[in-house]
């Protein structure tokens, strides 16, 4: 994939406050990435510099290869999907989205022609005439995603689009995001912080923390392979269980827990025998049996709680030096309190994080 | 029921203090002064008696002999000559003739010696229906005289309206000059008052609360101290014509005191307020991100200004204008002090027939055309208004 935006050593000082630090990230053509993060990390403002709102302390932007820290807003050509919608309340709905066409200079025909197809893009084609303000969260929020995509931009920025849906709503959008993105060809920079949003949609993850990015992937690899402590606990739920390297070798090492049990793990990153780790398992890749299975590693524990939650049983489980947290399916037979198991998970399913 | 009925009785209870200030204060004196303006009981308190007897009369046949003795005893009781004066003047306003007729009956009831039986004895034009038509007129309580003088209008003798001359309508010169001042103070106001709002409203923290302040603070001085700085900063050897020949600029000073342009600048700061504050309020509810919106859209800032900020905000500039506009209408220190006599506005001229000439008739009735102006223009602004809203 063909890189189109490049964010080179990017930092941004809000007074003394450093927001962004010596960021890099490159963006490809068609790509759809998310940025996530807890609030106050820097999103925002990325994006903000990316659509020229703002502009980066120091490093540059560049965009299919040339530069546009200098480039006004007006002049770049990002559709902008703001969280709060941004709809402009004096114009209906066709005259917001005619907007952007009508900055262009396009014809009057060629403007009717285009709104009406992004209005069926969006299944909004009844309520041209409405104002935003006669029309519910979701509608509004289809039609500032029309208004960003009937120009065609280059590059499309959405800063938390969907923080005000309803749960409901919310995944249907995110589908119907996706299959424009498809359908479209759309680049797409995507800020949230909901997790499953940015798992869900996106062809890339980058995992923000205090400005930096802590691991970029795919979804499948930041919740696989966490790089660091921070994603393996920002994404999903994990069990961090620390640890003491015993060898390497390849991609796998062996470490020895505080409980002196030895755990086969994949290693990401570069990590020495002899060195204090963290090993990061995954809830539900743990099975619980009475009997010792071979060939996986396996720690003797004590059930000490147990939820079922609909669509998992939760068992809480300790053993000599730490808890452990099991999430098994649907299906799964009780396990009430006081039980003795043997939790099993294979070397794949965890992984060392260096502190 | 009686719970309800008793909970309206408390509410009104609570709400009576409310109630009794704005009738005492300004419905009572509101409606005293419009009634002023269209009461003339002059005629009728020197002459009750034929008030009386005229009441009964058909206004078209010829004169009874119960009419005229009761004028001629009105005539007669009458001790105040300048009321008699004033009389006669409004009669002979209605009916040219009136004051000969009235000097030769007048002088014939006082002779005592030979005491006439009748008018008609005295002269014979007592005969005509049309000298008691006016005065039957005349003695009606309501007048619209002085509100036709106000506009500069008048009643000839058959009694239709018609233009005063051109010596007694100075009124419309001056209501004209009054609009036309109010215009361009209005104009003034918007053209500061709308980017100074703007910035303001953009800024935050302490920038916003010091731009805000100086604009407040010419309305906790008093009106009198804020227009008599202005008359030190404009005179001729004023501060601001110092300035102005220091940096060499001007060689001769500028005229700017007692004259239009020096009532504009002082009208116009001490409006200001007026009009920076509802664009103010206006603006910081309009979403912050809708510029930056319309830029990312592609809209140059100054086209983005005019489709996205400028009607958003209307409704402020809207209501800033008519509130600086009225308010101007009515300004009388301002145009006394720093005008010159061809600035005057028409309040000077009401004050000057309350309190120069006391005629209250005419103060009022300036004063109701100012007051209709007033509900003109709010009127078209609520209709305006409403039009906006019922479209959203
Ligand atoms: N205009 C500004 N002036 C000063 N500080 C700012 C400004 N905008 C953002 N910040 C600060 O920069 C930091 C990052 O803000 P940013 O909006 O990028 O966070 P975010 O990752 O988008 O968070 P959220 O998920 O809450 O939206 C925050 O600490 C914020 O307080
Ligand atoms: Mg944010």
């Amino acid at each position: 994939m063909a890189e189109f935006i490049r964010f080179d050593r990017i930092t941004k000082f809000y007074g003394p406050l450093c927001v962004v630090e010596n960021l890099d990230l490159g963006i490809g053509k068609g790509e759809f990435v998310s940025l996530l993060g807890p609030s106050g990390s820097g999103k925002t403002t990325l994006l903000m510099m990316l659509a020229g709102f703002e502009q980066p302390t120091a490093g540059e932007i560049l965009l299919d290869g040339t530069s546009i820290n200098a480039v006004p807003t007006y002049k770049r050509d990002m559709g902008v999907v703001f969280q709060s919608y941004a709809l402009f309340p004096h114009m209906s709905v066709g005259d917001n989205i005619a907007f952007p066409l009508q900055m262009r200079g396009i014809g009057k025909a060629g403007i009717d022609e285009r709104v009406k197809r992004a209005l069926d893009m969006v299944q909004l084609s009844t309520l041209s005439d409405r104002r935003p303000s006669q029309l519910s969260g979701g509608q509004q929020q289809r039609v500032a995603l029309a208004r960003a995509l009937v120009f065609e931009p280059r590059v499309v920025l959405m800063d938390e689009p969907l923080g005000a849906l309803d749960k409901q709503l919310r995944e249907q959008m995110q589908l119907d995001i996706r299959d424009l993105h498809r359908r479209l060809g759309l680049t797409i920079v995507f800020v949230t912080h909901d997790q499953s949003e940015a798992l869900t949609m996106s062809d890339r993850v980058a995992v923000f923390n205090k400005g930096k990015i802590e691991q970029i992937g795919t979804p499948r690899q930041v919740y696989d392979e966490p790089a660091t402590r921070f994603v393996a606990e920002f994404i999903g739920e994990t069990n961090l269980v620390e640890g003491v390297v015993e060898t390497v070798q390849g991609a796998e090492a062996t470490v020895r827990l505080p409980s002196g049990a030895q755990i086969v793990s994949a290693v990401s990153g570069s990590i020495a025998s002899g060195q204090s780790v963290f090993l990061s398992i995954r809830p539900e890749r743990v099975d619980l049996s009475e009997t010792r299975s071979e060939g996986r590693n396996v720690l003797e524990t004590e059930v000490t709680d147990s939820v079922y939650q609909g669509d998992h049983l939760r068992v809480q489980l300790h053993n000599a030096t730490h808890p452990l947290i099991a999430k098994l399916g649907r299906r799964s037979r009780e396990f009430p309190p006081g039980t003795k198991v043997f939790a099993a998970f294979s070397a794949g399913d965890c992984r060392v994080i260096a502190p | 029921m009686s719970a309800a009925s008793s909970r309206t009785r408390r509410s009104l209870l609570l709400l009576a203090p409310l109630l009794f200030f704005l009738i005492g204060f300004f419905v009572w004196p509101l409606f005293s002064m419009m009634s002023q303006s269209v009461s003339d009981p002059a005629v009728l308190r020197l002459l009750p008696r034929s008030a009386e007897v005229l009441a009964d009369w058909d206004r078209n046949s010829p004169p009874t002999i119960p009419m005229q003795t009761a004028l001629m005893k009105d005539l007669k009781a009458v001790n105040d000559d300048q009321a008699l004066g004033d009389m006669v003047r409004r009669l002979n306003s209605a009916r040219s003739g009136f004051r000969t007729l009235m000097g030769k009956t007048t002088s014939a009831l006082k002779e005592t010696a030979n005491p006439p039986v009748d008018l008609v004895s005295i002269d014979k034009r007592w005969e005509k229906p049309e000298f008691w038509l006016a005065i039957a007129d005349a003695l009606s309580p309501y007048t619209d005289r002085n509100l036709l003088a106000a506009v500069d209008l008048g009643r000839n003798a058959a009694g239709d309206i018609e233009h005063l001359p051109p010596d007694q309508s100075v009124n419309g010169v001056i209501l004209m000059r009054t609009f036309w001042i109010a215009a361009l103070v209005t104009f003034a106001c918007v053209c500061i008052g709308f980017p100074y709002a703007i910035i303001a409203a953009s800024l935050d923290g302490w920038k916003r609360d010091l731009m805000l302040g100086a604009v407040l603070l010419p309305l906790w001085t008093s009106l009198l101290v804020r227009t008599a700085a202005w008359f030190i900063l404009l005179q001729e050897q004023g501060l601001i014509n110092d300035l102005l020949r220091a940096i060499g600029l001007i060689d001769a000073p500028l005229a700017l005191i007692f004259n239009r342009t020096g009532v504009i600048i002082a009208m116009t700061h001490v409006l200001l307020p007026f009009m920076v504050l509802p664009i103010y309020s206006v603006l910081i509810t309009i979403p912050k991100n809708l510029m930056p919106a319309a830029a990312s859209l592609g809209a140059h800032p100054l086209r983005a200004f005019l489709r996205v900020l400028l009607p958003l905000s209307l409704r402020g500039v809207a209501s800033g204008a008519l509130l600086v506009f009225i308010s101007a209408i009515g300004y009388y220190i301002t145009p006394a002090l720093i005008g010159g006599p061809s600035d005057q506005m028409i309040s000077s001229i009401i004050a000057f027939y309350a309190t120069g000439s006391a005629n209250w008739g005419m103060a009022g009735a300036l004063g109701v055309v100012l007051l209709v102006a007033t509900l003109l223009l709010y009127s078209v602004y609520a209709r305006l208004s409403s039009d906006e809203v019922g479209g959203r």
